[in-house]
């Protein structure tokens, strides 16, 4: 049986997530000291060669995004870092887990990467429903204003950096880097033709580094503890831990911190195993916008290379447990439904096509007669929006539909 | 405290938009954004009104229209689905005497329906305004609707 290795998530239920001392004496805030003694490219570097990868989906190098954002627009008269806590894919929990439990631990990482790209401003766009994380990362930034971890001089350098909350609304799409900025920007939310990437024309059309809550709470771990450490957890390719949220027809649903490169059956065995010993049928992973898998797929590793290959999605380490009892059709349906609902209407393709394969997707649960050609329809259509969509919500239809076909649906 | 003073507590910048909305929802007792909050709200940041109420409209947590006291959010997100949400709504329907998207007579309650919550650890799950309540059973539901009702007499 395998354990949990708990870096992101040491100090979780551990400590007061209110009480700044608690934090300080679990090693709090040394990371950022470690920082403001090195250069911002140094600390690029650092986190660059640990192999840091964002946490929020994609998977792309952070430190690359750093070294971006650091270095476009050298004349531009401010620089901003905002940080992704707009947690809304389905199944996914792993970020409130880090807010209500270790705030001070993304907020470090914030300031961290606020000294890389040097910038003097950030805003921490912030759930709406997320009441717990409201409070709990209001009392941090109070704190860390009251002993100096924000604000001027911070830790009596010549850094500057101040950082305010501010709320989302409840649309699934504002958690997507560019239609973020354009919410953060008092607009509706809807997304930017890129380029130009937030790296270069970002908030208020400066260069701006978004980051994921997970992301930034490695931040002060690779600084204090080193690049070395740091790869020496998880695989060749995958450095570092993943929060997994497991979820569904589990015996203990919740949140898992587990090196890169675990099993999805390491997995559902650490969460107790499946519900009242049913038969395992599918697994949702990385939630609407993630990938249906089968029983073959129990022993592969979960890395964001590894799944790739296979078809498959770590995303944002949401894994949904279905049993044999449960209708990967009607769950199929459930995302498709999800995404009509949060289509911002801006991409016809988009705004129509989530319609359309909800009405397709009605068809096959009915019991349609021809559902080889129906499910053939719905592929073609999510090719269509995925080709000619802006933003990743109506590129993400074909995951889970493209998934469920091959090994469902056609069977 | 006035709309106005409320929205002088934040900075005049656009940025605050949402934040201003969140504001003078929470404070209104029935839970929803008043064409005169909208209309202050657009001449304080110099924005148009059309922006503004673009903006209100757009966000799913927002409402133009005045809703309950208690606004009920219950997630039908897959995890809830799978942990059998389906079966729960009609009975919060049934107990509210009421469908989802409407307000009860007496103005205590409006029921929704919500996207994931995250809560996903403990579903299936519920918000009513800033509370979350998970694990719903139709007893836990029961319970839970007759405390807030008895609170009120």
């Amino acid at each position: 049986m395998i354990q949990e290795t708990r870096i992101v998530l040491k100090n979780a239920g551990k400590i007061d997530p209110e009480n700044i001392d608690d934090y300080l004496k679990a090693g709090g805030y040394e990371g950022l000291r470690k920082a403001l003694s090195m250069r911002p490219v140094e600390v690029i570097d650092e986190l660059l060669e640990a192999g840091l990868r964002g946490r929020g989906g994609a998977g792309f190098s952070t430190g690359m995004k750093q070294r971006f954002t650091s270095e476009s627009c050298l004349r531009c008269p401010q620089r901003y870092v905002v940080v992704n806590a707009d947690e809304g894919e389905p199944g996914t929990f792993k970020d409130r887990v880090i807010m209500e439990q270790d705030p001070h631990l993304y907020l470090e990482g914030t300031i961290i990467a606020a000294w890389a790209i040097q910038a003097t401003k950030g805003y921490i766009y912030l759930r709406g429903e997320y009441t717990d994380s409201i409070k709990k990362t209001k009392k941090a930034i109070e704190d860390a204003y009251e002993r100096g971890y924000l604000g001027k001089n911070i830790m009596g350098s010549d850094f500057s950096f101040d950082v305010e909350i501010r709320l989302g609304a409840g649309s699934y799409l504002c958690g997507e880097e560019l239609t973020m900025l354009e919410s953060l920007e008092g607009k509706r939310g809807t997304p930017r033709i890129k380029p130009p990437f937030p790296a270069e024309k970002g908030l208020f059309s400066m260069p701006t580094l978004v980051n994921n809550v997970e992301t930034l709470a490695n931040a002060p771990l690779i600084l204090s503890k080193g690049k070395a450490w740091y790869q020496g957890i998880g695989t060749k390719r995958s450095h570092g831990t993943k929060i997994f949220t497991i979820s569904g027809q589990v015996n203990k649903p919740g949140h898992y911190e587990l090196p890169m490169g675990v099993t999805l059956e390491d997995l559902i065995g650490l969460a107790g195993g499946m519900r009242g010993g049913r038969p395992f049928k599918a697994a949702l992973l990385g939630g609407a916008a993630g990938t249906f898998v089968d029983s073959s797929m129990l022993k592969e590793r979960m890395t964001y290379d590894n799944l790739k290959e296979k078809g498959a999605t770590l995303g944002s380490g949401a894994v949904i447990i279905m049993a044999a009892e449960d209708s990967v059709e009607q769950i199929l349906h459930n995302c498709l439904r999800f995404f009509r609902h949060e289509s911002c209407g801006k991409c016809v393709p988009c705004r129509t096509g989530t319609t359309i394969l909800v009405k397709r997707s009605e068809q096959l649960l009915s019991g349609h007669s021809d559902r080889k050609t129906l499910v053939q329809q719905m592929l073609r259509e999510s090719e269509m929006m995925a080709a000619t969509s802006l933003c990743p919500l109506g590129q993400s239809p074909i995951l889970p539909l493209k998934s469920a076909a091959r090994y469902f649906l056609e069977h | 405290m006035s709309t106005q003073e409320l929205i002088r507590q934040f900075d005049p910048g656009q940025d605050n938009l949402l934040n201003i909305l969140h504001a003078l929802q929470n404070t209104h007792p029935q839970n929803y954004l008043t064409e005169e909050a909208l209309e202050e709200t657009a001449r304080y940041l110099k924005m148009t009104k059309a922006a503004v109420f673009g903006v209100a409209g757009y966000y799913s947590m927002f409402s133009l229209k005045p809703r309950g006291r208690h606004v009920i959010r219950i997630c039908i997100s897959p995890v809830c689905e799978i942990m059998k949400v389906n079966s729960m709504i009609p009975v919060i329907e049934g107990v509210l005497g009421i469908k989802t998207g409407e307000t009860t007579n007496d103005g205590l309650f409006t029921l929704e329906t919500a996207e994931c919550l995250g809560q996903c650890q403990e579903a299936p799950s519920m918000m009513i305004n800033d509370k979350v309540f998970n694990n719903l059973s139709e007893e836990k539901i029961r319970e839970v609707i007759t405390r807030i009702r008895s609170k009120k007499s």
